[in-house]
């Protein structure tokens, strides 16, 4: 080939990086993805076009500095992009993994126009693990201390994301946890094959030696009120990160038949119990044959492919009321779905789970048709004309989603909630509530939403905390 | 990491527990239950808090010994550590002035009771408590109930002591003789709790029960623990563990304790295979 009829940067195709075999890893909950060598990485990262005004930026949620971070892996000083990435995402090693990038930074990239967009997640992902694996035994800096302690409930990334700032500000950091393991839906919810448990214990390695405190078996709202927080534990501040984790149900006929589960239940059943452990560990789950799995997004997917790699399991299908075009998941777990085997059935709706002694036999289910867009500019789904149909199956998994728990609501009269009960922000941009000193954000605060937004608002509320017990005005 | 500051042996496969759990011990209320987990590979097991002492920051709960776990903690000993105990979960009992309550407990279900009737009776009002068991050695917590309430009636089945026959004969005359009840509360075995249920429906008595399935969390996350109330699906954890005993689904809730029988057993029958017959140490323990 000559120089000419090269392709330029943007017009390279994407570069790809190794994976599992999907026969091999449908048996194994080991990482799907194996990310990109040094090699790869420079080679992705040449394909940039290093644009002056960065479209891939406002693509992202915490706007990394996706340009700078791209130069430095493609010059190969990836330590120097790991700084760069950590000025604005504290969890990049799960972020590059678990970002729905296809609708963030790299829907926005200029060269997807005419061809790929640039592999931003994998690249983001490649540099973080770099540096776990290579950094030296880092020397945090942290700020002399300021004698103010704050308390953060919840441990999930919006809690995480707001303790690392402070942290490193010179604040006294307590994390209040409800379950005995940090980490919120990346630990209880995200499963192994997608977030090794391993990259989550890195990132509370290093909270831990910001020398914040992580106080497990803790439910704010039964044990401790906000009031005592403050006024009795001292506490000048609080941040409320409790996530949105009450399961909805589908409110049809045989859904307390047994081989019913919510989404939570399973998935907190093999991550944060090891059932699929059982024996060996005590919690159990039941060994079923046909799984069907009703929902499109995420978690709907995790739950899928989680079931699939039970050992008794024979077959997975994934009912979704509208068609693939509107599945809510990552697109690349949906390409990972398929190729390991899940059944999707498209335009399908429950109707009634039956039972035969006390267990799951069939879901009868409506076939639908798309018609007028919904408020949420997606075609809204009807039912056809033809009746009911029967799928055989002796497990369902229910995943439509969750609502947020109402538990330190309840306990704090003052604290302003919506209809849905999500807490309201009395000012946004620092995402402070009603009450004065106490902030929050992430699932909570938005509804179920993503991991970066979560992270994200954990850090505003982080500098708003700041700015609040250090009497600082703006 | 919570130390187990005391153990007692009661009745067959019935131990007593004092554990050092000051933030707890502070909080805890009549009617509120804790998660334990054992260890690393330990479930999540949800017990009720039978007594607390803020001043010396301990709990005490009862423990019947009957699968895995609960077979496991029979074995521990005074100064071991339980590795997780969370809570108090779940809402309180309803302590006010109603007139006359009648207490039924069954089994190790009087455990439950106890805090509430010795509530109940502070608040002022009669308290009827009705023990029941299968046999004289399971009568637990006789003279402390005793203590609690204002008049205690004791059932066995086979009429080794007290009365012969079931709880639901005494709460039946007590209302043939048309005695004012006010409130009927009711813990023990599903089905003491469904036959209590059914015999004051007819009369209106309000009857509460504390229900018992199968739990993972304890906040409200997994809904493992739904049971279907006046028709609607409410999570046992947050809205409960007491509900009013006249709307539940007794059968539905009975099939889901079901769910993991097999596992369960495969687990107890592992698990004495390892110790060499766990219940034959069980029952010979009361020496610790
Ligand atoms: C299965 C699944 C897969 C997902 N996949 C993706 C994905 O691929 N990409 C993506 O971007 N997003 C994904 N999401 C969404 C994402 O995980 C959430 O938006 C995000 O975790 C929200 O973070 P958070 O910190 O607000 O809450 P959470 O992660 O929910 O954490 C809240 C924490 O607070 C604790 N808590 C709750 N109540 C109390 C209390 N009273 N006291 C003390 N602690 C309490 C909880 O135990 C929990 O640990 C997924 C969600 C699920 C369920
Ligand atoms: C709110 C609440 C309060 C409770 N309080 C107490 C208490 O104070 N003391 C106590 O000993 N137990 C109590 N239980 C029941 C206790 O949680 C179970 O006995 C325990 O899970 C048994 O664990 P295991 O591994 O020893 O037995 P498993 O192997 O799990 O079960 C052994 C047998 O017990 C049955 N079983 C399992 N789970 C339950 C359950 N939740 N309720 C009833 N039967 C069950 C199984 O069907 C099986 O036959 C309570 C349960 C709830 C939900
Ligand atoms: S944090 Fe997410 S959206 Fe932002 S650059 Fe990284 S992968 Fe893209
Ligand atoms: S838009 Fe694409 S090409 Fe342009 S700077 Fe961002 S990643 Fe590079
Ligand atoms: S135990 Fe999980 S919701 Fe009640």
């Amino acid at each position: 080939m000559d120089k000419k009829s090269q392709p330029k940067g943007n017009k390279k195709p994407r570069t790809s990086a190794p994976e599992q075999n999907p026969d091999e890893r449908k048996k194994n909950f080991k990482e799907v993805s194996l990310g990109y060598s040094p090699a790869m990485a420079q080679l992705e990262a040449s394909r940039c076009i290093q644009c002056k005004k960065p479209k891939c930026v406002i693509g992202c949620p915490v706007r990394v500095a996706i340009p700078d971070f791209i130069k430095q892996v493609a010059e190969g000083d990836f330590l120097e992009a790991a700084r760069i990435i950590k000025e604005s995402n504290a969890l990049p090693a799960v972020t590059g993994r678990v970002c729905p990038q296809e609708d963030q930074c790299e829907k926005h990239c200029v060269i997807g126009i005419k061809g790929e967009p640039l592999a931003i997640g994998k690249l983001e992902r490649f540099v973080a693990d770099y540096e776990r694996l290579h950094r030296e035994v880092d020397v945090v800096e942290i700020e002399p201390s300021t004698g103010k302690k704050i308390a953060i409930i919840g441990a999930g990334p919006a809690g995480l994301a707001a303790a690392g700032d402070l942290a490193k500000w010179g604040h006294e950091v307590v994390i209040f946890e409800a379950l005995h393991k940090p980490g919120g839906v990346l630990f209880y919810g995200i499963p192994e094959f997608r977030l090794p448990k391993e990259i989550l214990e890195a990132e509370l390695d290093y909270l831990k030696r910001l020398g914040v405190k992580i106080k497990v078996n803790y439910v704010i709202g039964k044990i401790k009120s906000l009031d005592e927080l403050m006024h009795e534990d001292g506490f000048n501040a609080v941040f409320i990160g409790t996530g949105a984790g009450l399961p909805y149900f589908l409110d049809i006929p045989g859904e307390n038949l047994n081989g019913v589960y919510s989404a939570n239940e399973f998935l907190t059943r093999i991550n944060l119990m090891h059932a699929w452990e059982f024996p060996v560990f005590d919690t159990p789950i039941h060994n079923h044959k046909t799984f069907a799995v009703i929902g499109g997004g995420n978690t709907a997917l995790d739950a899928a492919r989680t079931a699939l790699r039970l050992p008794t399991t024979e077959k997975v299908m994934l009912l979704y009321r509208r068609s693939r075009e509107e599945l809510p998941a990552r697109l690349e777990e949906v390409e990972h779905a398929e190729a390991e085997g899940i059944e999707f059935q498209f335009l399908v709706s429950p109707l009634e789970v039956q039972g035969a002694k006390g267990w799951v036999s069939e879901i009868v289910c409506q076939k639908m048709e798309l018609g007028e867009l919904d408020s949420s500019g997606r075609k809204y789904p009807h039912p056809v004309k033809e009746g009911p149909f029967s799928l055989k199956a002796d497990a369902l998994i229910i995943a439509l989603g969750s609502g947020v728990n109402p538990l330190i609501a309840k306990s704090a009269s003052d604290l302003k909630t919506n209809t849905q009960g999500h807490i309201e922000l009395a000012d946004p941009d620092i995402n402070l509530t009603s009450r004065p000193g106490v902030f929050a954000g992430g699932d909570i605060v938005t509804g179920a939403a993503t991991v970066i937004s979560a992270m994200g608002a954990g850090k505003s509320a982080a500098l708003g905390i700041h700015r609040y017990v250090m009497e600082i005005k703006t | 990491m919570f130390k187990i500051l005391g153990k007692e042996f009661l009745a067959s496969q019935v131990f007593r527990y004092l554990i050092e759990a000051p933030d707890i011990a502070r909080k805890a209320l009549p009617g509120h239950f804790v998660i334990i987990r054992l260890d690393e590979v330990g479930e999540r097991i949800p017990i009720t808090i039978s007594d607390t002492d803020p001043a010396t920051g301990t709990l005490t709960f009862f423990v019947q010994a009957v699968g895995k776990t609960s077979l496991e903690m029979s074995l521990m000993s005074v100064g071991d550590f339980i590795l997780d105990v969370v809570g108090p979960l779940g809402n309180p009992s309803e302590i006010d002035l109603f007139g006359t309550v009648v207490l039924v407990g069954g089994g190790f279900g009087i455990a439950a009771i106890h805090p509430i009737a010795r509530a109940l009776t502070q608040a002022g009002n009669k308290t009827i408590s009705i023990l029941g068991a299968q046999t004289k050695e399971r009568v637990i917590l006789e003279e402390e109930m005793k203590n609690a309430s204002t008049e205690v009636h004791v059932v066995t089945d086979d009429g080794s002591y007290g009365t012969k026959g079931r709880v639901t004969n005494i709460l039946q005359s007590m209302i043939e003789k048309e005695e004012p009840i006010d409130r009927v509360i009711a813990i023990g075995p599903l089905v003491m709790m469904k036959a209590v249920a059914d015999l004051t429906r007819p009369y209106g008595i309000a009857t509460l029960v504390s229900l018992n399935p199968i739990m993972i969390d304890g906040t409200g996350m997994c809904g493992a623990c739904r049971v279907t109330v006046g028709g609607e699906m409410k999570f046992a954890c947050v809205d409960g563990p007491e509900f009013d005993g006249h709307a539940v689904d007794f059968e539905g809730l009975l099939n889901r304790l079901k769910s993991y029988v097999p596992e369960e057993t495969e687990a107890k029958e592992k698990y004495l295979q390892d110790t060499g017959g766990a219940c034959r140490h069980v029952e010979t323990s009361r020496a610790t």
